[in-house]
């Protein structure tokens, strides 16, 4: 065999564990009826831990910083943090959701195979380094997840998810290409390091720079930031609570994670003209997400506004660009991830009165009930809130510090008194939970989901850990920030 | 005569794809008759093969015609002619103001043409060599286009070959019938 393509296969060795994973699962889940839901979750959880093991040891054999596929894919600490971000996800998700498919019986193969289909793109999205390979990737992430938006048939609600995403997701991808082949076109490749070369010399044409606003706008949709944002509440809201959990986290890391390498590696000759646009669109987000939380009953759709505020966070240390910048997205996606995670777990918990009917008054004295449950509910709020010794807080310090360090005061501004603006929300919940009463018979009942709960867990103690002891994680992202200039020259 | 003929081939053959590519296109929307607007569409895919040889990519002109003239086109035509619809009934259109959202759709799309104009006014032409040279070798267009794909783009490629599966399960698991619809079948029988 060929040395070359040797060394490739091995660095790509995660990526194909979980495919041939995803069509286990796929064809386990065909027979029996399509109702074995331990073993086939259980057999998710199995590939995304050999994945974990694969990723390992590409990462020893490979040579470090090395570019494979002909230039494609490379495996920097900078991937492999988000490919251990995206696992994480994948691990999480056939936990929340082994409990969710069966009470609402749906079948579990084609769901499980679809979110490690989705997990794959991700992967591929976060080793790019060609918009070629990128963006193959994203459209593998992207169809995964209408499907999966679209799952709960019975659902009305599941079909307006799908269908709003489908559209909407089809046209941003129309837009990101556009904005692609008009940068290939000015540059003369669709390499992030040969792109970056090119704009050392290229003057800055209007074609240029469309090429470039386009690929921003079709990135700030994947994030889901203002003013692309209007997806969000209705796709969170009816797509099932466990898909909307892993929409939430999952795709949207990994939109950060090309967001930052192709406008930070590839792009960086630009950083005067796109800092205004992405800054705005920040601003925007952070304040547009924050007022229409305010107003939601829906704790899904609360929830969809609160994510769209964290994208809005996480945009500051994109623009602070630097490598505290860097490092800074990456640890916020991290705590945003588990807490995020944790909070929709709730929900899934809390889901008692059938498909998409909770509202904030469900949580009504809950924690007279079940004090356990709502002190862990407490905690993940808290979290995504950013209050101390959680871990939100500290992902959020970091954030603002390195916007604050790259000049970016008025940003830190909007985001430190939108963020006491959040608190109204969080706490809304909080005081649901702890202050009132609660009829009898009237709030949501926890119901019994053991794997539900085991994944909360996991969130939880991540939550508290890094809320308390966050050096390990932050020193985790450093190492790959420092990367990211290395690579992409 | 000839000779004029002779010299100006590119240009005549490059109009007269253009206008059959464009008339092509407002006939699929243009007739009513979902089999003409189909042929309308077919004169489009053609024209748009005659371009693709007019530019030296001599293998996308016959993939453009194997895959879309060709399979596509039948898959489309298959199904119109299974479900016998003669013409398409004039319903009433969900958006009230056809006019203005014709006017600002009809300007951007004048922006982006006269934007691609200007900006090929200054822009070097593209060079025809590329499309049959790899690493110095020239060889058919065909050639060079398999080298680039399983060679630089090989990743992509195998990425693509899952996005479609994802797309085959989609389409699967959307038009599936329910289980419960399933059940409530068996039992019936």
């Amino acid at each position: 065999m060929n040395m070359d393509l040797r060394a490739d296969l091995l660095a790509l060795l995660p990526e194909l564990t979980l495919t041939a994973g995803a069509l286990v699962v796929l064809l386990a889940g065909v027979g029996g009826g399509g109702r074995r839901h331990g073993g086939l979750a259980v057999t998710a959880l199995a590939s995304v831990g050999l994945t974990a093991i694969a990723l390992k040891i590409a990462v020893d054999v490979s040579e470090a910083g090395r570019l494979f596929f002909s230039g494609m894919f490379v495996l920097d600490p900078f991937a492999v943090f988000f490919k251990v971000l995206f696992l994480l996800t994948a691990a999480l998700a056939p936990l929340l959701s082994r409990d969710y498919l069966e009470r609402h019986d749906y079948r579990p193969g084609e769901y499980h195979s679809l979110v490690l289909f989705a997990t794959v793109g991700m992967m591929v999205m976060a080793s790019g380094t060609n918009l070629a390979s990128i963006y193959v990737g994203l459209e593998l992430m992207a169809l995964s997840t209408y499907v999966l938006a679209g799952y709960f048939r019975r659902e009305v609600k599941s079909h307006e998810a799908a269908s709003k995403y489908f559209v909407l997701g089809a046209l941003s991808s129309g837009v990101l290409v556009y904005g692609l082949s008009l940068l290939f076109g000015e540059l003369g490749s669709l390499d992030l390091a040969a792109m970056a070369a090119a704009l050392g010399g290229a003057e800055r044409t209007p074609t240029l720079l469309t090429g470039m606003a386009l690929l921003a706008c079709g990135f700030l949709f994947k994030v889901a930031a203002v003013p692309f944002h209007m997806w969000t509440p209705d796709v969170y809201e009816g797509a099932p609570t466990p898909i909307t959990a892993f929409l939430s986290v999952g795709p949207k890391a990994a939109a950060f994670a090309i967001f930052l390498r192709v406008f930070l590696g590839g792009l960086e000759g630009l950083t005067p003209y796109w800092v205004w646009l992405v800054g705005g669109s920040a601003a925007l987000t952070m304040i547009w997400g924050n007022l229409a939380a305010l107003t939601q009953d829906n704790v899904k759709r609360m929830l969809a506004y609160s994510s769209i505020a964290h994208a809005g966070y996480a945009l500051l240390g994109l623009l602070a660009g630097s490598e505290l910048g860097v490092q800074s997205v990456l640890f916020y996606m991290l705590v945003y991830l588990v807490s995020n995670l944790g909070a929709f777990g709730f929900v899934i918990l809390l889901e008692s009165r059938g498909y998409a009917g909770e509202t904030v008054a469900d949580y009504a004295g809950l924690a007279r009930r079940q004090p356990l449950a709502a002190f862990g509910m407490l905690v993940f709020l808290l979290s995504l809130g950013g209050i101390p010794p959680t871990a939100g807080f500290m992902g959020k310090l970091y954030v603002f510090a390195a916007a604050v360090n790259a000049g970016f005061v008025w940003l830190v501004v909007v985001a430190v008194v939108m963020s006491a603006v959040s608190l109204y929300y969080y706490l809304r919940i909080a005081m649901q939970m702890y202050l009132r009463e609660g009829q009898e018979g009237e709030g949501a009942e926890v119901l019994a989901a053991p794997w539900t709960a085991r994944a909360i867990g996991v969130c939880g103690v991540f939550v508290g850990i890094i809320g308390v002891y966050p050096a390990p994680f932050a020193a985790a992202a450093r190492t790959t920030a420092a990367l990211i200039g290395v690579t992409l020259p | 005569m000839l000779d004029w003929l002779v010299a100006h081939v590119v240009p005549i053959v490059f109009y007269t794809a253009a206008v059959l590519v464009v008339a092509g296109a407002i006939g699929v929307i243009w007739f009513r008759n979902p089999i003409h607007a189909a042929l309308s569409l077919l004169a489009t895919f053609l024209a748009v093969a005659g371009l693709f040889v007019l530019q030296h990519a001599e293998f996308i002109a016959a993939v453009q015609i194997v895959v879309y003239a060709g399979g596509v086109m039948v898959l489309f035509l298959f199904v119109m002619m299974l479900v016998n619809v003669r013409t398409l009934p004039r319903e009433y259109q969900y958006v009230r103001s056809l006019l203005p959202a014709a006017v600002v759709t009809g300007g951007f799309l004048a922006a982006v043409v006269a934007a691609g104009l200007f900006a090929r006014s200054y822009l070097a032409a593209a060079d025809p060599a590329a499309l049959t040279a790899v690493e110095g070798q020239t060889m058919g267009n065909t050639e060079a286009v398999g080298w680039v794909l399983y060679r630089d783009f090989l990743l992509p490629f195998e990425v693509v070959s899952l996005v479609l599966l994802v797309a085959m399960l989609g389409a699967i698991v959307m038009g599936r019938k329910d289980r419960r619809e399933e059940d409530a079948g068996e039992e019936a029988r």
